[in-house]
């Protein structure tokens, strides 16, 4: 597939290395700026093009005459929106897609964005991190959070601790705590190293469990892991940047009382405008005196969220320090992901891999629905449709029929509204949503080439 | 350093050259002059040197860092003009010494069609083939034919291509995967070598003399399949096709791409290297060819003209074909067809020298200097083709040119060293490092009286020239094998 991004930013070039390693992504990266393209092109297998995203010129040099996709990822939501525009009228591009920010174009009548802006998909990152960390502050003792079949089944992350009923005992008690309750562990990590679990496995102290049960039952299977937190009622976030002002604005909206530190008096002024309740403090996020001053001790939890991930690990760990409940720090960088369980830190989100999930299953030929990152991305979530054709490798088949690369759970199967926890025997029928843990991410294509439809057969 | 993952590589790259060993063993057989137990031979010690190499290294799957890219590229340079010179060795007829076959088959590969041999005509007709095949094979560059039909390479594959092409820019990719950029030139390479060779048939050449010759001008090399190269023909015909592909050949093959691909020609007329290209080229003509008439050389002016022209292009270009002894015209002639060849053709092509761009870039410098002494204060971008050139660029052409006078100036001295006189060292020197061929005084016709060293010397100047300098240099360089 013959794909154009616009804009080599944190979006663009992530998506850039993932598609660039898969067998059927020929990718042209075009931004303006030409010293950033020339490191890319020495890291991937990509070709560049410099110039202004939206100039109809550029996106011919790009080859938009005969790409099959246009990504527009630039950081001016206008240069986006123009360039799918130009895209369509000049080129017929089959499929555009735009990062959108403003909220203010999402508030018109549907067709608008499709016929008017010449945007088939829009995708807005800090919509998408907002709504998965504002699910993490609500959820207290959630490591991740991630929603499947429209918030129907979720998928969590949880830290055992020796006050939850099931730690040290056989994880196939868990049926006799929970007598009407279906869940499904499908994975633990101790020490960062991955646990097939099964019935013998027993819970350790500081182990992260991974289960799957349907969304009322979250609470009580995470109650068997660990006494639940209070509730939250304080928060302080550090950074006031995109994210940082919707999550304020969402929470303060939901009667949590919120604390904003921000760098910048102007942006800080800015913001101040349009929040109601929200405190806006000017600061640096790891000044001790300041947060003493704004009782970092009374927060339930403290979120460090500016774009700088040394600085958010840093402010949190001293949040944490001087007696903050709960501390999360915004995180990038795969690599630190290890090195953060080792910290204080209670939480680590990467809103790259979050982003990246978001946008990958449209890119994928296979039939499927969501792609979550866990753990910084080095595991991952899918939510797969099984579709029946003579090719199907998975309908009608039982599950233990089925041949999983190593490390691959299946979680759930959401038929019709019914939510399943299978069994090995549980046969898989047409168009259930399937919804799997794949431990090693390099797996991921073994697992989607299950589930893809034969072209024959279309 | 990841010495097995270079190992397999390089083993994988030797087993895809032992096949071209094949066709001259067919053309051996089907002769029956002696020669199929050479090839045979030199195919399975190749095979099994290739296969030795990767078969206990091939799970190897770590991605090629950028030191294992610059010493596969040299290594297998080196190994390959080892191994390529094994026909020459062992073949009765010609009979040739360690140093010259190594000599002869490093002149193919990299395009120089500098030879140590005389009496062409009656070689057996595998081993005139062979020679002319290395040559197109070290043209596009046999590596870049590897990315080509072995997608294995990923992103190494990247830093292999890189360092084997010619050029200060290489970041423009034809098409976003490495792979089909690297076919993309093979197949158009390919295809105007059958263009070149079914002209050469129709214009009277035997079959056999029209594939060799094709071969050796695509690639800019030089090599022919006669003593007396295209003056053999005598034909006004066949010079004006050798001129017409010398010169497609010396052209910027993305352009070639480009033309193809959009069919439309009008990329050639506006590229500001291709104007440069042609501008020096006829600025050289019309130098030499007036010159050939005043002292008259030859006694008719439509001669003058016609040996003229093509002496230009062929020296110019670096390919070393000749219909007329050049090194035996009067006054300035010989020197400055020298000269000429250091320019080149343009980057990206398989021409050899220093090529246009950079030779454009650095008088465009030199004129923005004059111009800064004028306007102190005024902005002063170098721009080709309407964009701003980075001062990356501008500098790392500098650092070649610099490198390659002190390359040129050094290896010359040696040369004098091992016996030659001066005109012999420094045009042998020249010869071989801008991969032209033919030099001045000694080594005017052919290389058989310079000495054992002076061959190896010349053998290094001819890699360190295909190779552009850098992509050899840093691998001897002792940073590079510092932890």
């Amino acid at each position: 597939m013959k794909i154009i991004i616009l804009g080599a930013g944190q979006v663009g070039t992530s998506i850039t290395e993932i598609l660039s390693r898969e067998a059927g992504g020929d990718i042209t990266l075009v931004d303006i700026d030409e010293a950033r393209l020339s490191l890319l092109q020495n890291r991937f297998d990509i070709r560049t093009v410099h110039g202004h995203a939206s100039h109809p010129d550029v996106l011919r040099e790009a080859g938009c005459d005969d790409a099959e996709l246009i990504l527009a990822v630039t950081n001016s939501d206008e240069t986006n929106i123009v360039a799918c525009r130009t895209a369509a009228f000049l080129f017929n591009t089959p499929k555009k897609i735009a990062r959108i920010r403003a909220t203010q174009y999402f508030a018109e009548d549907s067709s608008f964005i499709m016929d008017g802006l010449g945007v088939d998909h829009i995708i807005s990152p800090e919509q998408i991190v907002t709504t998965e960390l504002l699910r993490l502050i609500e959820r207290p003792g959630a490591l991740q959070v991630l929603d499947f079949a429209n918030g129907r089944v979720q998928l969590v992350a949880i830290k055992a601790y020796d006050d939850g009923p099931l730690v040290g005992h056989h994880l196939r008690e868990l049926k006799d705590h929970l007598s009407n309750v279906e869940t499904r562990v499908v994975a633990i990590y101790r020490q960062g190293e991955a646990i097939m679990p099964d019935g013998d496995t027993v819970i350790e102290v500081n182990d992260e469990v991974f289960f799957i049960a349907a969304t009322e039952h979250i609470r009580a299977v995470m109650s068997e892991m660990r006494k639940l937190d209070k509730p939250v009622h304080t928060i302080m976030l550090a950074g006031a940047g995109n994210i940082g002002f919707r999550l304020a604005e969402a929470l303060e909206q939901k009667n949590y009382k919120v604390k904003l530190i921000e760098q910048s008096p102007e942006r800080a002024e800015e913001v101040s405008k349009h929040l109601k309740r929200t405190i806006v403090l000017i600061g640096d996020s790891a000044d001790e005196e300041l947060l003493k001053m704004e009782n970092i001790d009374k927060m339930d939890v403290f979120c460090a969220i500016t774009n700088d991930d040394e600085a958010n690990i840093l402010s949190a760990m001293l949040a944490k320090q001087l007696g903050a409940r709960r501390v999360m720090s915004i995180v990038n960088r795969t690599a630190y992901a290890d090195l953060i369980e080792r910290t204080m830190i209670d939480i680590a989100y990467s809103p790259k891999q979050a982003t990246i999930g978001s946008v990958l299953p449209k890119f994928r030929t296979g039939a499927l629905e969501a792609v979550h990152s866990l753990r910084l991305g080095t595991a991952e979530a899918i939510e797969a449709i099984a579709l029946d054709d003579k090719s199907s490798k998975v309908v009608g088949r039982r599950i233990d029929e089925i041949p999983l690369p190593k490390g691959t759970i299946i979680g759930a199967i959401l038929r019709d509204d019914e939510v399943i926890i299978p069994h090995h025997d549980t046969v898989i029928a047409d168009k259930d949503h399937v919804i799997l843990f794949v431990q090693e991410k390099k797996h991921i294509n073994e697992v989607v080439a299950l589930f893809q439809v034969s072209a024959f057969f279309i | 350093m990841q010495s097995r993952l270079i190992l397999k590589v390089l083993g994988f790259l030797i087993i895809i050259f032992s096949v071209s060993l094949l066709p001259p063993l067919l053309i051996g057989w089907f002769d029956n002059d002696g020669t199929l137990q050479v090839f045979l031979q030199s195919w399975g010690g190749l095979l099994l040197l290739g296969v030795l190499m990767w078969l206990p290294n091939r799970m190897q799957s770590d991605e090629l860092r950028i030191r294992d890219g610059f010493l596969i590229v040299v290594l297998f340079w080196l190994v390959l003009a080892l191994s390529g010179a094994l026909p020459f060795i062992l073949a009765e007829h010609p009979t040739m010494s360690i140093v010259d076959a190594v000599f002869e088959s490093m002149s193919g590969l990299t395009t120089t069609g500098a030879t140590v041999l005389t009496g062409l005509d009656h070689l057996p007709r595998s081993i005139l083939y062979y020679r002319q095949q290395l040559q197109w094979l070290g043209g596009m560059g046999i590596i870049v034919l590897a990315v080509a039909i072995a997608p294995v390479l990923g992103v190494g594959g990247m830093q292999l291509f890189r360092a084997e092409t010619p050029g200060p820019m290489k970041n423009n990719k034809l098409t976003p995967r490495i792979t089909e950029t690297a076919k993309a030139l093979w197949l158009i390479y390919f295809g105007l070598t059958i263009l070149c060779a079914v002209l050469y048939f129709a214009a009277g050449m035997s079959l056999f003399d029209a594939i060799g010759h094709s071969f050796s001008t695509l690639a800019i090399g030089g090599f022919s399949t006669h003593d007396m190269s295209i003056a053999y023909f005598n034909s006004p015909l066949i010079d004006s096709i050798v001129i017409l592909f010398m010169l497609i050949a010396g052209i910027n093959f993305s352009l070639h791409y480009l033309a193809i691909h959009r069919r439309n020609l009008r990329h050639y007329f506006f590229d500001s290297e291709v104007k440069a290209y042609i501008l020096i080229l006829s600025v050289l003509t019309v130098i030499t060819v007036s010159l050939l008439i005043r002292d008259g050389v030859f006694s008719e002016i439509t001669s003058a003209i016609r040996y003229g022209l093509f002496q230009v292009v062929s020296i110019a270009t670096t390919t070393g074909f000749t219909t007329s002894s050049f090194s035996h015209w009067p006054g300035l002639l010989p020197v400055l067809l020298i000269i000429g060849s250091f320019v080149g053709g343009c980057a990206g092509s398989t021409a050899g020298g220093m090529k246009v761009i950079r030779v454009e870039l650095l008088l465009r410098q030199g004129r923005r200097e004059i111009d800064r002494l004028l306007h102190p204060n005024a902005v002063l971008p170098i721009k080709l083709n309407k964009r701003p050139v980075p001062d990356s660029v501008i500098n790392a052409v500098w650092g070649f040119f610099a490198l390659y006078v002190i390359s040129f100036v050094s290896l010359g001295l040696l040369m004098m060293m091992s016996g030659s006189d001066i005109v012999t060292a420094f045009s042998a020197t020249a010869a071989c490092l801008n991969n032209l061929g033919p030099g001045l005084g000694d080594v005017a016709d052919n290389y058989r009286s310079i000495s054992d060293s002076g061959k190896w010397i010349l053998s290094f100047a001819m890699l360190l020239g295909r190779l552009e300098l850098f992509s050899l240099l840093v691998v001897l360089t002792p940073a590079f094998w510092k932890r």
